[in-house]
C-alpha cells in the first residue's frame, strides 16, 4: 500500500466513496425523495466505474481518422480507449433515469394517498392497517391467527 | 447454425425464433398504446403471448435432447455482438414463463376489470406485455449485459404493475415503492458484478467469460464479482434475508399480476443465479463450493422452515402463499447446494413446479377476490361448498404445493430427497421432509376454511366466470399430469442440469 498504488486506483477510492455514500443514504434516510436520490448516487457510482475502465493511458477518443476523400486511415499506432463501456453506461443512464422517475411517480401518489412522505410516518399508519386486518379477521377465527 | 453462413444470407423463420421471441411481446406494448382501446389491448396481448408460447415450445423441441442455438444479433458475431442462446435449460424456462402469460391473460381479462380503474387498463396490458418481454428476455439471451438491460425492463413495469393495486388497497403503492428501492439495488449489485467481470476478462459474451475464466483461471477482481453478481440476484430470487419485499408486493399487488409474478419472475431470477454459478463461473473453483455449502444450504434451510412457520400463522390467503413462495425458494436453492445431477435437475423442476401450482392457487384466490372481494379467511368460509368448481383447482394446487404423490410438487420434492440421500445427507432429506409437513398444516388450514366451516348465512356465490375457470382447471390438470408423467418436465430438466453441470464447457463449442 505504497503512495502509488493509492494515487494509480484512484478512480476506484471515487467508485467506493460514492457507492458507499449513496447505499447510506437509502438505508438511513427516512425521506421518500432522499431515499432516491441516495439511490440516483448509487447508480452513478456504478456509471463512473464503468467509465473509468474503459480508459486506457494515452488512449483517445476511438474514432478513426480519414483521409481527404472520406476513406477510413486506419493507423495501428494511436492507442484508443475501449468505447464498449461507455455504450453500455448509455443504456444504464436511461434505466437511472426511468427508476428514478418512476420513483417519483410512485412518491406523488403515496404522498396522494397517505399525506406524508417519511417512511417513519409511513411505517405506522401500515402497522395500524396491518393490526386492524389482524384484530378484524384474526378474531373472526377464533384469535387462531 | 453459428460461423459458416454469411451473416447477411436470407434466413429462414425457424432460424428467426429466438429474436422474435422478444420482438412479438416487445412490439405487441407500443401497438397497444398507440391502438388505446382496452379490449383490443388485451386481445392483442393474448395473440401476442399464444404466439410466443407456440415459439418456445418450437424452441424447446429443437434443443430437447441437447446442443444449443445461437442466434446474432444484427448479424454480429459473437463474442463482439449480443448472442441470443437457446439450450435446454433457459428453453423450459421460457416455456414456462410463456405458458403462464398465455393462461394468466383469459383469467385478467375479468380480474383485471374488477380490480382496477376502467382507463388504465389499456397501459396496464402495455406493462405486463413489458414485463413479459423482460423475462422472456433475461432467459434467452447470451450476453451478460443485456440480462441487466431485460432485467431492468421487466422490474420496472413489475414495479408499475404492483402500483396498480393500489385502487383496491393503498399499501400496494409503498409495497411497490419499497419492491423498486430493494430490486434497483439489486439489479445495481448485479451490474457491478458485471462490470468486475467485465475488467478482468473484457468480454460480456457468456461463453466467452466461461471459457476466459475457466482458462485463465480466477483473480480477486472475478471472486468479488461473483459475491456481487449472487447478492443482487439474490435479491430478485427472493433468497432468504432479501426476501423483505416480497410478501408486500405479492399480497397488494392486482391478483392477475401476482399470478404472473409468483409463477416467473423469482424462477428468472433462479435461472440467472443457475446461469451464472455453472455456466459463467465454474463450478469447479473452491470458492464456489464454499457458497454453496456455508451460505445457499443454510439460507435454504432458514428459509424452508421460518417462511413456512410463518405462513402457517396467517390470516390473509393471498399473504400466507407469499410466505409459502419463500419457503419453495429455499427448495429450489437448496438443490443447487445438494451440487449433483439429481438435485439441479430437481431446482429445474421444481421451478417449473412450482411455478404451475402457485399460478393456480394465486388464480384462485384471484377468483375468489372477485366474487367475495377479499382474500382474508374469515370472509372464505364454506366457499368449497358454494362455489366447488373455483375452489376444486385450489385444492389440487394446495396438495401439489404439500407433495402429495401423484402431483406435480411431488416430482421436484422426490427428486431432491433423492438428491439428498446421494450425497448421504439423510438429515437434510429429513428436514425436506419436516418441511413439507408445515405445509401440510398452512394448506389444510386454507381447506378447513373452504370445505368444513359453515358458510355465511344467505351466501348465494355464483362460480367463478368461465374465462378464469378454464385456465385455472388448465393448471390444476397440469398440477396431476406432471405429476404422473413426468417425461417433459424431468426430461428437459435432467438435459437442462446436464448442460448446467458441464460446467463452462457446455457453453464453449
Amino acid at each position: 500500500m505504497d503512495w502509488d498504488f493509492i494515487a494509480g486506483h484512484v478512480n476506484y477510492w471515487m467508485f467506493i466513496v460514492l457507492m458507499m455514500t449513496g447505499l447510506y443514504i437509502v438505508v438511513s434516510s427516512g425521506n421518500l425523495v432522499k431515499k432516491i436520490v441516495g439511490l440516483n448516487i448509487f447508480q452513478v457510482a456504478v456509471f463512473m466505474l464503468y467509465i473509468s475502465i474503459g480508459k486506457i493511458t494515452g488512449g483517445t477518443a476511438p474514432i478513426f481518422p480519414s483521409n481527404s476523400k472520406g476513406y477510413l486511415e486506419i493507423d495501428p499506432s494511436i492507442v484508443y480507449s475501449n468505447p464498449l463501456p461507455h455504450v453500455l453506461i448509455l443504456t444504464a443512464i436511461v434505466v437511472g433515469v426511468a427508476t428514478t422517475s418512476l420513483g417519483l411517480a410512485l412518491i406523488i401518489r403515496i404522498r396522494e394517498e397517505f399525506d406524508t412522505v417519511e417512511s417513519d410516518d409511513l411505517v405506522k399508519i401500515e402497522q395500524q392497517l396491518t393490526s386492524a386486518d389482524n384484530k378484524e379477521h384474526g378474531d373472526a377465527m377464533g384469535g387462531m391467527a | 447454425m453459428a460461423g459458416t453462413v454469411s451473416p447477411h444470407d436470407a434466413k429462414t423463420l425457424i432460424e428467426q425464433l429466438p429474436i422474435l421471441q422478444v420482438l412479438v411481446p416487445f412490439c405487441t406494448a407500443p401497438l397497444i398504446v398507440l391502438i388505446g382501446n382496452r379490449h383490443m389491448a388485451w386481445l392483442l396481448a393474448f395473440v401476442a403471448s399464444v404466439i410466443s408460447l407456440v415459439i418456445s415450445y418450437v424452441l424447446l423441441t429443437q434443443v430437447y435432447g441437447g446442443g444449443f442455438i445461437s442466434y446474432q444479433l444484427g448479424g454480429w458475431a459473437p463474442p463482439l455482438g449480443i448472442e441470443y442462446r437457446v439450450d435446454a435449460a433457459n428453453a423450459l424456462v421460457m416455456l414456462l414463463i410463456s405458458a403462464i402469460a398465455t393462461l394468466t391473460l383469459p383469467f385478467a381479462y375479468e380480474s383485471v376489470k374488477d380490480e382496477i380503474k376502467a382507463k388504465d387498463h389499456t397501459l396496464f396490458y402495455a406493462c405486463f406485455m413489458l414485463c413479459y418481454t423482460g423475462l422472456m428476455g433475461v432467459v434467452i439471451t447470451g450476453d451478460a449485459f443485456n440480462v441487466f438491460v431485460f432485467l431492468e425492463i421487466s422490474s420496472l413495469s413489475t414495479y408499475v404493475l404492483v402500483a396498480q393495486g393500489a385502487g383496491r388497497d393503498k399499501r400496494a403503492l409503498t409495497a411497490a415503492y419499497d419492491y423498486l428501492i430493494m430490486g434497483t439495488i439489486g439489479a445495481t449489485f448485479f451490474v457491478i458484478g458485471i462490470g468486475f467481470l467485465f475488467m478482468s476478462t473484457g468480454t460480456l459474451n457468456m461463453a466467452d467469460l466461461a471459457d476466459r475464466i475457466a482458462n485463465e483461471g480466477t483473480n480477486r477482481t472475478i471472486r468479488a464479482g461473483f459475491a456481487f453478481i449472487i447478492v443482487g440476484m439474490g435479491l430478485k430470487a427472493a433468497m432468504y434475508p432479501l426476501h423483505l419485499w416480497l410478501p408486500k408486493a405479492y399480497t397488494f399487488a392486482p391478483s392477475a399480476v401476482t399470478v404472473l409474478l409468483s409463477a416467473t419472475s423469482t424462477k428468472m431470477a433462479i435461472y440467472v443465479l443457475l446461469r451464472f454459478l455453472f455456466s459463467v463461473y465454474n463450478p469447479e473453483f473452491i470458492f464456489e463450493l464454499n457458497v454453496m455449502f456455508l451460505v445457499f444450504m443454510p439460507l435454504a434451510l432458514i428459509a424452508m422452515f421460518s417462511a413456512s412457520f410463518v405462513a402457517v400463522f396467517q390470516v390473509n390467503f393471498k399473504r400466507m402463499l407469499a410466505y409459502s413462495s419463500i419457503a419453495q425458494i429455499g427448495y429450489m436453492l437448496l438443490g443447487i447446494a445438494m451440487f449433483n445431477l439429481s438435485g439441479l435437475t430437481g431446482t429445474m423442476v421444481h421451478m417449473f413446479n412450482h411455478g404451475i401450482t402457485k399460478a393456480v392457487l394465486f388464480m384462485g384466490v384471484g377468483a375468489l377476490v372477485l366474487r367475495t372481494g377479499s382474500s382474508f379467511y374469515n370472509n372464505l368460509n364454506g366457499l368449497g361448498r358454494v362455489m366447488p368448481l373455483t375452489v376444486a383447482p385450489i385444492v389440487i394446487g394446495g396438495l401439489s404445493l404439500i407433495g402429495v404423490p401423484g402431483t406435480a410438487g411431488f416430482v421436484s420434492k422426490w427428486m431432491l430427497v433423492q438428491a439428498a440421500f446421494e450425497n448421504g445427507w439423510w438429515f437434510i432429506a429429513i428436514l425436506i421432509v419436516l418441511s413439507s409437513l408445515l405445509a401440510v398444516v398452512y394448506v389444510w388450514r386454507a381447506i378447513e376454511v373452504l370445505y368444513l366451516s359453515e358458510p355465511a348465512q344467505g351466501t348465494k356465490m355464483a362460480e367463478a366466470p368461465m374465462s378464469m375457470l378454464i385456465p385455472m382447471w388448465i393448471l390444476a390438470i397440469a398440477c396431476i399430469w406432471f405429476g404422473v408423467a413426468t417425461d417433459l418436465p424431468l426430461g428437459a430438466a435432467s438435459t437442462a442440469a446436464e448442460v448446467l453441470l458441464s460446467g463452462s464447457f457446455g457453453m464453449v463449442e
